[in-house]
Order: structure tokens, then C-alpha cells, then sequence
């Protein structure tokens, strides 16, 4: 049976669940990409677009649209997913990631699918472009051209927060007080070569963030309700401190032999690894939703 | 003929002369207060780059970063991507020294952004290397999408600034901070065409000297000298680096000049020297290049006497060509 995708809100456990699967079946098609920090990024990525994102696949560019920046580039099969299972394209898309002349490329391009609002990958420099967005957006609310005013949503990870530009971005955030931009940190705990607390620790963060003038809050990334209910309360303001959120997520998140691995950063599973993580995700050999694999070129 | 025909001819001593990042400054804020897209950020240099005018009258459009270089990169091509022309001013050195922000976050997603590098080559004096451009050049145009533009005077600054506001897609700047005389243009040379070369002054089989940035009117100076000696020059100016227009290398192959003279106040390696060779090689034109430019790291010095050093005034491209041409 071809992969569709299951009734039901983003949020929603099938829904969820579909995520993950459409993930690792994209990555395995694609014979590389990087489950680890896309799997991570799903609770995520549905709680915004679960009601805090206001945005339509039938008006994409409406300039009052929210903006969504994934300044974690690597992490951008979880994007593409979401945005097919919102029915901005068909699921069988998904089988072109990585693919030459496809528009799923390996990592955000603007400017072969510009609803990537930055082509992103060399890490830390989404954050700036939209700041960037959010300040322009902000001016034109101010100057009556936009009724609303857009929020932005960036997301970074944790080992790219080890790029000094980050931090000049947010220490720029402190001087414009962008009301309106969101940071989402996926704070996976995991970087290529090792756990970031081997590799550069960025602790005690919470510290760091409120030193540098942000509206800082932590939650735990893997409670989907939680994060929903952090970004609802969000009240958006023209002149305010960015919003900071620290979700507390894993690498490999909700695939058990997956979880914590850092060895599954970027690399795409094999067939036996594919069929064990979903049967993790939906129990011995039981593919509700079909599978992006059928009808496929393999 | 008296010797200072050509200088006469081409330049014109009624105008002031002036550094074109002065004449940045000035449409920066002429067109700031026309064009209510314009939005101008700068990196702690809004005093060096002229970009504080703009910034006394429009704070509202005016953001300054800080001394940090590649976030202002970055926030720039967010402004684009929310429909502003951002100008974001740096000295050139700091502006493209963040390389990879320009790559990705401008050039790859081709964001209308303007990105203003003053302070070019040797010719700033006395602080010495750290803030000379000299390889900005050779970096920007490699990029795909992106336009690299050096003028030669104020009217040549101010012509292709206005046309970029009509361009969609990253544009690169390289300005001077010392003052530059300015040049009688032709009616034809004030129009804007894209990537084509100002021919100011030709003759077939002669020695012809191709300007591009602050160094014209020494060029002009040298034609005139190599004139008294009974030979015939040609005097080209290349504000246009990249993309360069097909038309330029076919007409210098048509003058089939004896020896064609790059003059540029950035390294000899990717700038006017290489557009020049890469382009006439690739036409089947070969004709002898003798490269005036930059080959060691800058240092301090007054700006007269750096040029002297570094052999970019009229009788150090002189001495040059001298040798070239007896080769």
C-alpha cells in the first residue's frame, strides 16, 4: 500500500507517528540525511504548526503569513514531512529528497522551494536572517502595510549554538527587542562527533540567554502539549524581548533503538534498521499508513 | 600636443573631486527620502562609510549592528526577504572577510541586498593592512548572482547605485576613501549597461590601459606621458566586474591593442586582471597583459606614498609598462 497520510491534526499521535515514519522512509530513499536531529525536531514543529502558525498551502506567500525559519538546516526531512501531511504537497514528494532537479534538496533552498524562508546549513546564520524578517515585518506593521504582525519562528539547534554569530544575533536581539521572533532551541544533546557537552559545552545556558536580555523559558521537547501550550501563551508585542525557548528534546527522539545514538546524526538506515525502527514506532510489522517504499525506484 | 591633452579631454577640474563613498553617502540619503524601501545597516563605521547621514534622517530605516560583521549579513538578507533594499556599509575587507554569511545567507538565495565595501586597496594610508580590501573583489565575483561594481568618480558611483535600485539580486560595491577627480563622461557612458566597459579614448594598435575603481585619472596622466613618446594609447574604464558584458572583449580585439594594461588597486590575482585575461582567452584575443596592481600585503603609509611604493601612481604605472612593452 502507497503511504497517505492518517486523519488528524498535527499534534495528534497517528499524525506524530506518521511523522517519524515518513522521516527515516525519506531518509532511507534518499541513502543519506540526518534522522537523528529531524526525528528530535517533530513535537516541535507540529505543536506550532498546530494552531500557532498562521499560514495556508492555498495563499503560501500572503504577506501576513507567519514565517518559520529552520536555521538547523540538517534537520529539514521533519519540515518537509509536516508540510506534505499539511497538503502542501503529495507524499510521494517525499521520495525526490536528495534527488537531483528535486525541490526536497538535502538542506533549505530558498530558492527552489521558497517557503524555506532561508537556505540554511552552514550553521548559525538562519537565526540572523530572521531576525532580519522579523525586523522588516515589524516596520512594515508599524508603517500600516500589514494589518497583522507576523511572528517568526527560528529554530536552532544546540551544537550550532556554538557559532559565534549566534551569539552576536542575540545580543542584537537585546538592542531591537524584536516582539515578534520566536527561537526554538532542539536542544538534542548531540552534535556529529559527540554528546555537546563533550564536544563544547554550552552550560548553564538558561544563564547565558537571560544575561543577553531574552525572555527565556525551558520546557520539555518531548511533550508536545507542553510546547503547545508555552507557544499559546506567547503574547506577541512590536518592542518586547525575543522569546527563547529552551525544549529540552533527545537525538533520535521516539525511536527507541534510535534515541540518544549519536552515531544516527547523519546517517540514513539500512533496510533491517528501517523495519526495526518502525516496528518500534507501530509495533511488529503493522504499516497503517502504508509506505513511501511502495511505488518507489528501488 | 601638449602633454596634458588627454587630461584635459577626459577630466574635468570645474567638479570637486570626491571619494566615492562620499558620494554613497550623498544618494543614500537623496534616495532614502524617495525610495521608503531603502533601509541602510552598518557595523560600527556609519562615520567611515557616510552611511550616518542616512541615519540621522531616517532612524526608523537605519540599523546599527554593532561590530559584528556577519549578523549584520545575515539581517540584511532578512530585511530582503521581507521586500526592502537593504544597503548594509562596512569597510570592503570586514564586509566580504565574512565570506560564507555572503555565500548562503545573500548570493545563494539571491537577496536583494546591497552590500557597500569602502575603504578599497593601499590607496587608504596610514592604517596600514588590516584595513585594506584587496581581495574583495576576487571573492565577490566568483559568487554566482552577484553584481561587482567599482566606480571611477562621483557620477559614476552615483549612476549605477540608482541602477541597482532597480536590479533584483545582491549587488557588491567597492568605494574609495580618497577623493577622485572627475570625469568628463560621454552621452553614452552616462546610460547604465549592464557589465559594458566606458571606452574614453581609443586607437587601434596602442598601448591601452584598463581602469577599473580609483586610479583613472593616473591612468589618464600615464596615457598622456606614453603620447609625448609618440605612441598611441586607448584609456578604458571597467566599473563592471562581474557579469561583464561579451561586447567589451570583442572591441578590444578589434583595436587589437600592443600590450593591454590592467590597473587596479586590489591584487593582481582575481580582480581586473584575471576578468581581462579569462575573457579575452576565451574569445581566441591574445595579446601581451602587463598586470599593474598589488602583490604583497599592504602596509601603513600615506596614501601618496603607499601608491608610490606599491608602484599604483603615474610613475610607477609608467616604469611598468615601460617594462612590459621592451620585453
Amino acid at each position: 500500500m502507497t503511504f497517505t497520510w492518517p486523519a488528524g491534526s498535527p499534534t495528534s499521535s497517528p499524525v506524530r507517528l506518521a511523522l517519524r515514519q515518513a522521516i527515516l522512509e525519506s531518509i532511507f530513499l534518499a541513502e543519506s540525511g540526518h534522522p537523528g536531529g529531524s526525528l528530535s525536531l517533530v513535537e516541535i514543529l507540529t505543536a506550532i504548526f498546530d494552531g500557532n502558525f498562521l499560514q495556508s498551502p492555498s495563499d503560501q506567500q500572503n504577506p501576513e503569513r507567519d514565517r518559520l525559519v529552520l536555521s538547523k538546516g540538517h534537520g529539514v526531512p521533519a519540515l518537509y514531512a509536516l508540510y506534505s501531511q499539511l497538503g502542501y504537497f503529495d507524499a510521494k514528494e517525499l521520495r525526490g529528497l536528495r534527488k537531483s532537479g528535486h525541490f526536497l534538496q538535502g538542506h533549505p533552498d530558498h530558492l527552489r522551494y521558497p517557503l524555506m524562508e532561508a537556505s540554511t546549513g552552514s550553521l548559525g546564520q538562519g537565526v540572523s536572517v530572521a531576525l532580519g524578517l522579523a525586523l522588516g515585518l515589524r516596520v512594515k506593521f508599524e508603517k500600516g502595510e500589514l494589518k497583522r504582525l507576523p511572528k517568526v519562528y527560528c529554530i536552532l539547534g544546540d551544537g550550532e549554538s556554538q557559532e559565534g554569530q549566534v551569539w552576536e544575533c542575540l545580543m542584537s536581539c537585546g538592542k531591537f527587542l524584536p516582539g515578534n521572533l520566536i527561537f526554538i532551541l532542539d536542544a538534542n544533546e548531540g552534535q556529529i562527533d559527540g554528546p555537546v557537552k563533550e564536544i563544547m559545552d554550552l552550560e548553564p545556558l538558561a544563564d547565558k540567554l537571560k544575561a543577553f536580555r531574552l525572555n527565556v523559558s525551558e520546557i520539555n521537547g518531548q511533550d508536545v502539549k507542553a510546547i503547545q501550550d508555552k507557544l499559546k501563551s506567547i503574547e506577541i508585542k512590536t518592542h518586547a524581548p525575543a522569546q527563547f525557548i529552551i525544549a529540552r528534546t533527545l537525538k533520535g527522539q521516539g525511536v527507541k533503538s534510535m534515541e540518544r545514538v549519536i552515531d544516527w546524526h547523519g546517517k540514513a538506515p539500512n533496510k533491517e534498521e528501517l523495519k526495526r525502527s518502525l516496528d518500534e514506532i507501530y509495533g511488529e510489522n503493522n504499516r497503517p499508513n502504508g509506505s513511501l517504499l511502495e511505488g518507489a525506484n528501488l | 600636443m601638449s602633454s596634458s591633452q588627454l587630461l584635459d579631454q577626459l577630466t574635468d577640474s570645474q567638479v570637486k573631486a570626491k571619494a566615492s563613498r562620499a558620494a554613497f553617502g550623498e544618494f543614500l540619503q537623496e534616495f532614502g527620502a524617495k525610495n521608503p524601501r531603502i533601509v541602510a545597516l552598518d557595523a560600527d563605521l556609519s562615520k567611515s562609510t557616510q552611511t550616518q547621514h542616512f541615519a540621522k534622517k531616517f532612524p526608523d530605516r537605519f540599523f546599527n549592528m554593532g561590530i559584528a560583521e556577519a549578523n549584520m549579513i545575515g539581517v540584511a538578507a532578512g530585511l530582503a526577504r521581507a521586500d526592502f533594499i537593504p544597503f548594509a556599509a562596512s569597510f570592503g575587507c570586514f564586509l566580504t572577510g565574512r565570506f560564507d554569511q555572503i555565500r548562503m545567507s545573500v548570493s545563494f538565495t539571491n537577496a536583494n541586498v546591497r552590500l557597500i565595501g569602502t575603504h578599497a586597496g593601499v590607496g587608504i594610508g596610514e592604517d596600514g593592512h588590516s584595513q585594506m580590501a584587496l581581495e574583495d573583489l576576487a571573492l565577490m565575483r566568483v559568487l554566482p548572482h552577484m553584481t561587482v561594481l567599482q566606480p571611477a568618480d562621483e557620477a559614476d558611483t552615483k549612476r549605477l547605485l540608482e541602477w541597482s535600485l532597480s536590479h533584483k539580486g545582491p549587488c557588491y560595491f567597492r568605494l574609495t576613501r580618497q577623493n577622485l577627480k572627475s570625469i568628463k563622461w560621454s552621452t553614452e557612458s552616462q546610460k547604465v549597461k549592464v557589465g559594458h566597459w566606458d571606452f574614453l579614448h581609443t586607437e587601434p594598435n596602442s598601448i591601452m590601459l584598463i581602469n577599473s575603481g580609483g586610479l583613472l585619472e593616473s591612468c589618464i596622466k600615464v596615457a598622456d606621458r606614453l603620447r609625448i613618446e609618440g605612441h598611441k594609447v586607448s584609456i578604458v574604464n571597467a566599473s563592471w566586474i562581474s557579469p561583464v558584458a561579451h561586447e567589451n572583449f570583442s572591441k578590444i580585439a578589434e583595436l587589437k591593442p600592443q600590450l593591454i594594461v590592467s590597473v587596479e588597486d586590489h591584487y593582481t590575482v582575481g580582480g581586473l586582471a584575471s576578468v581581462i585575461a579569462e575573457n579575452l582567452i576565451e574569445k581566441h584575443a591574445y595579446f601581451p597583459l602587463c598586470k599593474v596592481g598589488v602583490r604583497d600585503f599592504g602596509a601603513s603609509g600615506s596614501p601618496q606614498d603607499n601608491l608610490k611604493v606599491y608602484g599604483l601612481d603615474p610613475e610607477g604605472i609608467y616604469q611598468q609598462i615601460k617594462k612590459c612593452y621592451n620585453k
